[in-house]
């Protein structure tokens, strides 16, 4: 089982940005333990869902062929508390990529209100600089991943 | 009108600033990037995006920092340093980096201490004036 903090794409547009939604629910065991007495979703879950909108956006690129992995956090910038009810939009934009990695300019809003600006970068660990070889299998988008982009891109064989 | 080195310094200041978290006046002209400032090997591809947006310029990592390609032919290193073969082979794929204290004792582990703010800097100024 592998944690998606993100329910679902609202917009892709390959290789250029995406915006991908999630709805916090009190149900949500995580948003209790941060600060007991105050529920509200941890920022550094907020930055793993920005990281998984921004990765699949930068994966499908390439067709998902690249293992892609978050390497670097550049900026994250939190402005406001978001609390069980809130609904937040990821909003990701790639700013570079090359062979050995990418980065992408993100921002999370609740309606109107920016709640957080983040950049990010991502290794895509087959090319990495140390050499390190990992397993042929694409252990880091898996089908569940995937299947958050139905509907917004052309599947490829 | 060409960009003066100065110029370049002070925008090559600021990116290492921003991709590294240091302090204006941690950053000089001879500090190293991973010695001196602590990058570790994704910060050079972060420097490499900073460096091309600020600059509008294409930077192909290898060129800026190609130690890897040299580092991995067996004809340029033996026994843990770097051969005559190899020296000649860095010296013609980095003009833009300092070899004077490197040639006297060319440890492979010392390769890091290469990549200088200057060396950057040399870089720039040569590639913005082609």
């Amino acid at each position: 089982m592998r944690w998606i903090w993100i329910d679902k794409f609202l917009e892709f547009n390959s290789g250029k940005s995406a915006v991908a939604l999630k709805n916090v629910s009190l149900a949500e065991e995580h948003v209790h333990d941060n600060v007991p007495g105050f529920p509200m979703m941890p920022e550094c879950l907020m930055i793993e869902a920005m990281a998984q909108t921004g990765g699949i956006l930068v994966g499908e690129m390439r067709n998902f062929e690249e293992k892609v992995v978050l390497a670097k956090i550049n900026k994250a910038q939190f402005y406001h508390y978001v609390r069980p009810g809130d609904t937040i939009t990821f909003h990701a934009e790639v700013e570079s990529i090359a062979d050995e990695a990418a980065s992408i300019a993100g921002q999370i809003r609740r309606g109107q209100d920016i709640v957080a600006d983040i950049k990010l970068m991502y290794s895509h660990i087959d090319n990495n600089l140390g050499g390190k070889e990992f397993p042929k299998e694409n252990f880091v988008f898996t089908d569940m991943f995937r299947s958050l982009l139905h509907g917004f891109v052309e599947e490829k064989a | 009108m060409a960009i003066s080195r100065e110029k370049i310094f002070e925008e090559v200041k600021e990116v290492l600033v921003d991709a590294l978290g240091l302090d204006e006046d941690e950053v000089q002209p001879k500090s190293t990037l991973m010695g001196d400032l602590g990058a570790e090997s994704i910060d050079f591809l972060d420097i490499v995006f900073r460096l091309e947006k600020s600059f509008s310029v294409k930077i192909p990592r290898e060129e800026l920092f190609p130690t890897e390609g040299l580092m991995n032919n067996p004809e340029y290193v033996k026994d843990g340093k770097m051969t005559q073969k190899g020296l000649e082979a860095m010296a013609k794929s980095m003009p833009h980096t300092d070899f004077s204290s490197f040639a006297a004792n060319p440890d492979v582990n010392k390769i890091q201490d290469l990549f200088t703010v200057d060396s950057i800097v040399n870089f720039l100024e040569a590639k913005l004036a082609a």
